[in-house]
């Protein structure tokens, strides 16, 4: 046990260092442009261009350059971005790292129960008018645009049902701190939550339907059925139980994707300034030191997610506890 | 030797008739082994013998039957003999050529000569292909016929397996599983090979229509003069197309034999237990049953000495120290026992 | 042995089964009778297709109400199963009929432990403490034949070989003591000399936990080790049920001829050619009001068009136009062309 959590964690290091080598060798060691003149960003001063290749070591060979990049980014952590000279890479990130996290981990729990709600629910009622409407439902979940819907609950809770007693505790867009406010926390990021989640209860509900009804064919739950069982503990105990395996290799994957980053379009939306925000405005200024800082965030996230999956499979699932 | 008798079938007859010295292929200590369990760390994984060092001769125009349960490593070494697994160890020779480590061009002219019938043949037809544009294929890769020949062929191989001659415009989902089997055996038939190894052909069907399939090998024998080694863990089926058995536990041939002599006389404890445990509807209570205790042990990890020795009724300690060899009891009778059974 | 002076514990009066399909209605199960009385082991023998399966299922009224019509009439200790609630019915499954599958291999989920899953169907049935109930299943598994109840009952089906999982769910079924056991081809995926091991521990069941047991195979090998009586199904239908002994002795319907002669004998003369039956079964839908076997028999003559007749002769029953003695002339035929053969 202790030797596979070991292994892991190599695996982890190891898939880390491979993406950092190669985000650094896309950005840095693409022939035919000047490294430093990438770094130093657009309009930039051919002094600093000149000052960026002595303090990169960009006359020097590749893997003194990775490392070199390495240890400022991490070690020393005073690379800075060149378009805001000043904002430091590493604390950045480590800044709106809580706000992704914040909406990426709500909007997580919100699509896990709903997600399982309509499967279950759905795989329940199958071929009745419920199934079918759950799952025309669902469909609209996945169909809708993310930024378009949240400029629609937007647009009705900031302005036009604002003043209705329905929406009026919705503050104005932005962040507030968890530890600081919670309430407020909490107040601003519902909406945020249910925006993101809506295409995840859409996906995670029509796959987990597919998978319980999948399950409903198998010997075992003839098994469960012929023991006198209810329906309902035959359902959670063990058609659903044995449904989590895809369920979770899904969330570990969707999960890690989002805190890296790809809630960027909800985050814009509502004008919260998390990773994907910072990582969407690095790519526009050519911010390389920041696109790398983030690059690395976001891999740190699918990597760890991917590891926690391993985990949770162990978990639930007796016959990879051997392998 | 039982004598020779009118009530038996006539191509036990003509096989002890036309039995001759020379095998048609020949395999001396053969293994195959495999690695389980094998992770990125160097020394994982355990080495599995599935054919542990077996020696077989087949003889021309003999049925060789090879029995056993789950795990005894019989459809393993029926890939070994025709060569689509590779060999780990010992020798194969067909038609005295050694074709234990031939490659592929080597094996051509082999595998010709050597077809393989699998228990499934649904899995190995294309769902998209025709019966005919399947058997043509074959033919043209062979360049056994060309032109109007080929269709000429294409009729006389369903003529042979019983199927309307329609029927080879039909794609393979059309037919039921005694009829794909059928298309099975015609494919394997088309490069008018000399040996066909059947790999449990019959076991997935239906018992009438098992019956239909198992009469099918036997007329084709009778027709075209074929070998074959029929594999299958039905012994009343085994008994019933075989001309010679050989029994296989673990990895290992424990008993061989003509097919009479030994259901009625097994040598070797595992053969006499085997029989014992199969229900029979024709002597309905007039046999005493051996029931062994336990099952198959892993194949990774195989007991020492004799390894029937942790089931046999009659295990001594000698059979847990030294694992006896396949030795000849009689001209006929080949058994692997320290105490085998008068 | 004859079980007349035991009371009837399952009767099974014109069972018929359809499902709704695509293309309509398809009836897999017509007009199905039997009965087995207490203590008594019944096999209904048949190929795929023939409806032995989808009969079983009724009996635990465990087709999806959805989609399946059930017909007739079945009772259970004078209980209509059809009727009941569904809150009846769970209390009757399992406590009073248990099933043993198929293949051990998916019979159980396969992330619970042996013991759980056990345990678990206890106390479906009784107010009993979780560590009672695990006690009950290493009693159990001890009474199945597990050399080590003790730790088996931790394991997870995985972990355990084909036949020790199929007493784990032997064990199961058995677990509150039912009066009935259904198993359907309880041994068809194990090795001949486990199945052997498990045929014996059905027939020790029977003696020593008196349940009667219904026992769906395709081998009739099984069927005349320990059946004591035998219904034949072809095409949905009982074509013929009767005494073991008898039905070996002297089948009556042409299907059980063509079943008996297909089977390759283990000993005396070999065949030379075994005495197949030509064609093959018809699926569920092509199957009108008429003998299903006609198509396929030699004997078939016009009138086996209509719903053919229940002949009864002795503790035999035959669905057939023969009549005595020409069935019996015609059954001469057939013995003496499978001897000449």
């Amino acid at each position: 046990m202790f030797f596979a959590v070991l292994q892991r964690l190599g695996q982890m290091l190891f898939v880390m260092i491979g993406i950092s080598a190669l985000v650094f060798l896309i950005f840095f060691a693409t022939p035919g442009s000047d490294p430093a003149a990438r770094l130093a960003g657009r309009n930039a001063s051919p002094e600093t261009v000149e000052a960026i290749r002595k303090d990169f070591g960009f006359d020097r060979p590749l893997p003194v350059q990775y490392v070199i990049m390495m240890n400022r980014l991490f070690v020393t952590q005073d690379l800075t971005s060149f378009v805001n000279r000043g904002l430091r890479i590493v604390p950045a990130v480590a800044q709106a790292a809580p706000v992704t996290l914040s909406l990426v981990a709500g909007a997580a729990v919100l699509w896990v129960v709903g997600g399982i709600l309509v499967g279950v629910v759905a795989a329940l009622a199958r071929d009745t008018l419920l199934d079918r409407g759950l799952m025309v439902l669902a469909l609209i979940g996945v169909s809708m645009p993310v930024y378009w819907l949240g400029e629609v609950m937007n647009l009705v809770t900031q302005s036009r049902f604002h003043d209705t007693i329905l929406f009026s505790w919705v503050p104005s867009l932005g962040y507030k701190p968890l530890l600081t406010d919670p309430w407020g926390w909490f107040k601003t990021l519902l909406i945020p939550w249910f925006t993101l989640a809506a295409l995840y209860i859409g996906i995670y509900g029509r796959v987990l339907r597919a998978n319980l009804v999948e399950a409903y064919q198998e010997d075992f739950i003839r098994t469960a059925r012929a023991k006198g069982l209810s329906p309902a503990r035959v359902m959670v105990r063990h058609a659903l139980r044995t449904s989590l395996i895809p369920f979770v290799t899904m969330f570990g994957l969707d999960f890690g994707v989002l805190v890296g980053g790809s809630a960027l379009l909800t985050e814009v939306v509502f004008g919260l300034n998390g990773v994907g925000r910072l990582t969407y405005q690095a790519l526009l200024n050519l911010d390389l030191p920041m696109v790398l800082g983030t690059v690395m965030y976001a891999s740190f996230f699918v990597v760890l997610a991917n590891a926690l999956v391993d985990v949770v499979y162990v978990l639930i699932d007796p016959r990879v506890r051997e392998s | 030797m039982m004598p020779p008798d009118l009530s038996k079938p006539a191509s036990a007859a003509s096989e002890a008739a036309s039995a001759s010295d020379t095998p048609l292929m020949s395999a001396r200590s053969l293994v195959k082994t495999f690695t389980v369990g094998r992770t990125l760390r160097p020394g994982s994984g355990r080495t599995l013998h599935a054919v542990d060092a077996i020696s077989l001769d087949v003889f021309p125009a003999e049925t060789l039957g090879l029995v056993g349960e789950s795990g005894s490593g019989k459809s393993t070494l029926g890939r070994c003999l025709t060569r689509l697994y590779d060999i780990d160890g010992g020798t194969l020779t067909f038609e005295g050529v050694d074709i234990t480590r031939a490659d592929a061009r080597a094996l051509k002219p082999m595998r010709r000569n050597v077809q393989m019938i699998f228990q499934d043949p649904s899995a190995s037809l294309n769902p998209r292909r025709r019966v005919r544009d399947v058997l043509a294929e074959v033919l043209k890769v062979h360049r056994i016929r060309e032109g109007a020949g080929i269709e000429q062929r294409l009729l006389e191989l369903m003529d042979l397996v019983g199927l309307r001659r329609e029927y080879l415009d039909r794609y393979p989902h059309e037919f039921s599983g005694g009829q794909r089997q059928r298309i099975g055996i015609a494919r394997a038939l088309a490069v008018e090979p000399k040996l066909i190894v059947a790999d449990e052909p019959v076991s997935a069907l239906d018992v009438s229509v098992q019956a239909q399939i198992v009469n099918l090998f036997s007329d084709l024998r009778e027709r075209l003069d074929l070998t074959y080694v029929f594999i299958a863990h039905d012994l009343a089926v085994v008994r019933q197309v075989s001309s010679r058995v050989a029994v296989m536990y673990l990895g290992s041939i424990v008993e061989t034999g003509e097919t009479d002599a030994l259901y009625a006389r097994p040598s070797h404890p595992y053969t006499q237990a085997l029989l014992s445990a199969i229900p029979q509807p024709h002597n309905r209570g007039s046999r005493e049953r051996i029931l062994l205790s336990g099952e198959i042990p892993s194949p990774l990890d195989p007991p020492t000495g004799c390894k029937f020795s942790t089931r046999c009724p009659q295990a001594q300690d000698i059979c847990r120290q030294v694992r006896p060899v396949l030795a000849a009891l009689s001209t006929e009778r080949q058994v692997a026992c320290h105490f085998p059974l008068g | 042995m004859t079980f007349v002076e035991k009371p009837i514990l399952l009767d099974v009066n014109g069972l018929t089964v359809a499902f709704a399909t695509d293309r309509g209605p398809v009836t897999a199960v017509r007009d199905v009778s039997f009965s087995v009385r207490e203590g008594e082991i019944l096999s209904i023998v048949g190929e795929s297709g023939s409806g032995k399966s989808v009969t079983l299922l009724s009996l635990l009224g465990l087709h999806d109400r959805k989609t399946t019509r059930v017909n007739g009439m079945v009772s259970f200790r004078g209980r209509g199963i059809l009727d009941l609630s569904p809150g009846e019915l769970r209390s009757i499954r399992g406590r009073e009929i248990g099933l043993i599958s198929q293949d051990p291999m998916t019979a159980l989920t396969p992330v619970y432990t042996i013991g759980w899953q056990i345990a678990e169907q206890i106390r479906a049935h009784e107010r009993i403490s979780a560590r009672a109930a695990r006690k009950r299943a290493v009693e159990l598994l001890g009474e199945v034949g597990l050399s080590n109840p003790q730790e088996a009952v931790d394991r997870y089906p995985h972990q355990l070989s084909g036949g020790m999982r199929q007493r784990a769910v032997i064990a199961m079924a058995l677990s509150c003591n039912p009066a009935l056991l259904v198993a359907d081809e309880p041994t068809t995926a194990l090795d001949v000399t486990v199945q052997a091991q498990v045929l014996d521990l059905l027939l020790r069941l029977r003696k020593d936990f008196g349940s009667a047991i219904i026992l769906i195979t395709h081998d009739m090998g099984v069927v005349s080790e320990v059946a004591d009586r035998v219904a034949v199904m072809y095409a949905g239908r009982i074509v013929e049920r009767g005494e073991t002994e008898a039905m070996f002795e002297s089948p009556l319907h042409p299907y059980s001829w063509g079943l008996m002669g297909s089977i390759p004998p283990l000993a005396g003369p070999r065949l030379a050619r075994l005495k197949s039956i030509p064609g093959m079964p018809p699926t569920p839908d092509r199957i009108g009001e008429g003998c299903g076997f006609a198509p396929r028999c030699a004997f078939a003559r016009a009138a086996c068009l209509e719903r053919p007749p229940l002949r009864k002769i002795g503790t035999q029953a035959a669905l057939c136009v023969l009549e005595e003695p020409e069935r019996a002339a015609l059954r001469r035929t057939v013995l003496s062309a499978e001897e000449l053969a």
